[in-house]
C-alpha cells in the first residue's frame, strides 16, 4: 500500500475551499471522507455521477416482464381457473387483475436489486473493515486524502506546505 | 451554502454543532437506560409474553378459541391487521414522500417513524398468519411449484395481491431504513469504547467509510428508493381495501375504499408517530431536534387526512342511500343506529370531530393536546376497521343468521400482545439504534439550525 497524506478539517466549507486550492496547485486528491453528503463536492472533485438509477430501472423492467410472463403461465397456460366467471383465457382480458402484482413485483425487484448493487459497489457488507482514516470523519471532521503515488512530481513536503495553507486542524500520514 | 428565510422556524434549536448532534443522538445508545425505560420495558415484555402465550394457544387449539361465529367470521384478527398496516404507513410516507418534496422537517422523525413502520407491519403480518390456523403451511400463499397437480395460487384474488403488497412493503421499508442506518452505525462504531459494542456496530455498519463516491451513491439510492416507495405506500393500503371492496357484502362493496383507506392509514400512522415521538423526545432529551414545529407539521397532516376520512364517511353514507340498494342502505343505517352504534359513534367522534381541533394553532402547538388527540385517533382508527368489518357482517341477508361478535380472552390477549411486542421492539430500537438520522440532520444544520439562522440574519 502506498503512503497517503491526510488533511483533517472541522468544517465542510473550509474543506471544500481547501480542495479547490489543492486542485488548483495541480495536486491530485484521491478521496474525501465526510460524516454527511456534501452537495457540489462531486463537481469540485470531478467525480462522475453514479449509474445506480439505471440499474434500478433495468431490475424493474426485468421484474415487470417476469411477473407478466409468470402470471400468464400460471393462470392461463398451465391451470386456467374459472373464478366467479372472471375472464381467464387470455392475458389481455385478464390483465387488469394482474396489474397489482406486476406493480408490486417490479418495485420489489427494483428496490432490492438496487440496494444489493449499492452495497456491493460500495463494498459495504457485513464483516468488511472500515477504511476511513480518522474516527472523527464519521462525527464532525472532514478528511482529504492525497496519495503520494498519484503525485509523483510533487514531494511530500511540498504537499504538506500546500495543505497547511488550507487551514486544516491536523495533517497526518498513514 | 443554501440559506433559508429568516421567518421560517428553525428545525434544530439551541447552539448545536456537528459534534453536539453526534453527542446528543449517541447519548441514549452509549449511556445507561434510566429507571423509566426499565419500567416501561418490563410492562411491554409482560404484555408481549401474554400475547405470545395467546398466539401459541391459538396455534395449538385452532381459531375456535376466538370469538368468531358463522355470521361474524372475520373480526378482530382482520381489524387488527388493517389497523397495524395503517399505522405502518406513516414511516415510509415520511421518509419517501417527504423526501421527494424536499421537506427538511422529516429528517428528525424519519428514522423512528420507519422503525415504527417496520414493527407495525410485522404485527400486521402476524394476523393473517395465525388466522390460517395451520401456520406451518403459510408458504402456500406463494406461487411455488408443487405436487398438487401444479395448482397455483389465485392471482385474481385481492388476498394474494395483499401477500405481495405486504411482503414488498415490509422488505422495501426494511432495506430503506437499514441503508439510512449504515452511516449512523459507523458513527457509533467510531466512537465506541467497549470492545463488544465496537464489534457489534462494526458488523452493523458494514464497514461504512463515508468517502465522496459512497455519499453520492447513498443519495442516489435514497432518492430512487423514495421514488419507488411512494407509489408503494399508496398501493399497499389500496390493495388492503380491495380485500373488502371487491367482495359483494353491503358496506364493503364500495369504490371509494382505496383512497379512503390510504387517507385513513396516513392519518393513523401520523397519530402513532406523534404518540411515540412526544414520549421519545422527552425521555431521550431530544427536544432540540423534535421541536414543537415538527409536532405542528404532523398535526397539519393529521387534520387534513382526518378531514379526508370524514368526507369519505359522509360520501359513503350518502351513496348508500343514493344507490337505491336497500341492503346497502340498511348496512349503513344499522352501523349508525343498530346494536353497534357505540362503535360507529366512537369512530365518528375520534376520527372526524376531535381532530378538527387542530385547526386552532394553540391546540396544534400544544404538546399535551397533541398527545391526547393522537391517542383519540389511534382508538378511532381501530374502531373504524371494527365498524367496517363487524357491522357489515353481523346482520347478513338472512335475519335468522343475525348475531353479534363477542371477543374471547384470546382475541383480547393477542391484540394487547401485539401492542406489547410493538413497544418492546420500539424500546429496544430506542436503546440500541440511533433514533435520529445523524447524517441527514448534520446536512441541514447550517441551513435550518437556530444558531446558524441567527448568524445569517445578522450578516
Amino acid at each position: 500500500m502506498s503512503k497517503a497524506i491526510y488533511a483533517l478539517y472541522d468544517d465542510d466549507e473550509i474543506m471544500v475551499d481547501g480542495a479547490k486550492t489543492i486542485l488548483s496547485k495541480n495536486v491530485r486528491i484521491k478521496d474525501v471522507y465526510s460524516p454527511f453528503p456534501i452537495h457540489g463536492l462531486e463537481i469540485v472533485l470531478g467525480i462522475k455521477w453514479t449509474r445506480l438509477a439505471i440499474n434500478a430501472f433495468l431490475y424493474g423492467i426485468t421484474a415487470l416482464t417476469l411477473a407478466l410472463l409468470g402470471m400468464s403461465y400460471f393462470m392461463i397456460q398451465d391451470w386456467p381457473m374459472n373464478i366467479g366467471g372472471k375472464p381467464s383465457f387470455d392475458l389481455y382480458q385478464n390483465l387488469p387483475a394482474f396489474i397489482p402484482i406486476t406493480f408490486e413485483f417490479t418495485v420489489l425487484c427494483a428496490a432490492h436489486g438496487m440496494a444489493i448493487t449499492y452495497l456491493i459497489r460500495n463494498w459495504t457488507l457485513p464483516g468488511v473493515k472500515a477504511r476511513n482514516p480518522h474516527p472523527r470523519t464519521t462525527d464532525d471532521h472532514f478528511a482529504i486524502e492525497i496519495d503520494l503515488s498519484e503525485n509523483q512530481g510533487v514531494s511530500a513536503e511540498d504537499i504538506k506546505t500546500i495543505l497547511q495553507e488550507t487551514k486544516p486542524v491536523e495533517i497526518f500520514e498513514k | 451554502m443554501q440559506k433559508e428565510s429568516a421567518i421560517r422556524e428553525p428545525l434544530i434549536l439551541g447552539d448545536k454543532t456537528y459534534h453536539q448532534i453526534t453527542e446528543d443522538v449517541c447519548a441514549p445508545v452509549e449511556g445507561k437506560a434510566n429507571k423509566y425505560w426499565y419500567i416501561v420495558f418490563s410492562i411491554a415484555v409482560i404484555v408481549a409474553l401474554w400475547g405470545v402465550g395467546c398466539i401459541l394457544y391459538t396455534i395449538g387449539r385452532g381459531i375456535g378459541t376466538w370469538g368468531l361465529n358463522t355470521t361474524v367470521d372475520w373480526a378482530w384478527d382482520i381489524t387488527n391487521f388493517v389497523w397495524w398496516v395503517g399505522i405502518g404507513h406513516a414511516g415510509t410516507l415520511i421518509s419517501a414522500v417527504l423526501l421527494l418534496f424536499r421537506q427538511k422537517w422529516r429528517m428528525a422523525i424519519n428514522r423512528s417513524a420507519e422503525a415504527m413502520t417496520i414493527f407495525a407491519v410485522m404485527m400486521a403480518a402476524l394476523f393473517p398468519g395465525i388466522h390460517m390456523g395451520r401456520i406451518w403451511m403459510a408458504y402456500w400463499v406463494f406461487p411455488l411449484p408443487n405436487q398438487f397437480g401444479s395448482l397455483w395460487v389465485n392471482f385474481n384474488s385481492p388476498l394474494l395481491w395483499d401477500v405481495f403488497a405486504i411482503s414488498t412493503y415490509f422488505s422495501v421499508s426494511l432495506v430503506f431504513w437499514y441503508i439510512g442506518l449504515i452511516p449512523d452505525f459507523a458513527t457509533i462504531r467510531d466512537r465506541a469504547v467497549k470492545p463488544v459494542s465496537k464489534m457489534a456496530y462494526s458488523v452493523l455498519s458494514f464497514g461504512w467509510t463515508g468517502n465522496a463516491k459512497a455519499w453520492i451513491r447513498f443519495e442516489e439510492v435514497s432518492l430512487v428508493l423514495a421514488g419507488l416507495a411512494t407509489p408503494l405506500v399508496f398501493s399497499v393500503h389500496s390493495i388492503v381495501s380491495m380485500d373488502f371492496a371487491t367482495s359483494v357484502i353491503p358496506g364493503w362493496h364500495t369504490t371509494i375504499f382505496p383512497p379512503y383507506f390510504v387517507a385513513g392509514a396516513i392519518f393513523s400512522g401520523f397519530a402513532m408517530v406523534q404518540t411515540l415521538l412526544l414520549i421519545t423526545r422527552k425521555v431521550l432529551n431530544l427536544e432540540s431536534y423534535i421541536t414543537v414545529k415538527h409536532g405542528e407539521y404532523m398535526n397539519i397532516v393529521i387534520v387534513i387526512t382526518g378531514s379526508i376520512v370524514g368526507v369519505a364517511y359522509l360520501s359513503e353514507l350518502f351513496i348508500s342511500w343514493y344507490s337505491g340498494v336497500e341492503y346497502e342502505g340498511y348496512a349503513f343505517l344499522n352501523r349508525a343506529t343498530g346494536p353497534y352504534w357505540w362503535a360507529y359513534w366512537s369512530m365518528m367522534t375520534c376520527n372526524v370531530i376531535t381532530p378538527q381541533l387542530f385547526w386552532f394553532k394553540k391546540v396544534r402547538r400544544s404538546l399535551m393536546a397533541s398527545f391526547i388527540l393522537s391517542i383519540f385517533v389511534n382508538i378511532g382508527m381501530w374502531f373504524e376497521r371494527f365498524v367496517i368489518i363487524v357491522t357489515s357482517l353481523h346482520r347478513d341477508f338472512l335475519p335468522s343468521n343475525w348475531g353479534m361478535f363477542h371477543p374471547t380472552f384470546v382475541d383480547i390477549g393477542i391484540f394487547l400482545g401485539t401492542i406489547g411486542i410493538f413497544f418492546t421492539l420500539f424500546l429496544l430500537f430506542s436503546r440500541f439504534f440511533p433514533v435520529l438520522a445523524l447524517n441527514e440532520l448534520k446536512s441541514i444544520l447550517k441551513s435550518s439550525g437556530d444558531n446558524y439562522k441567527k448568524q445569517h440574519h445578522n450578516e
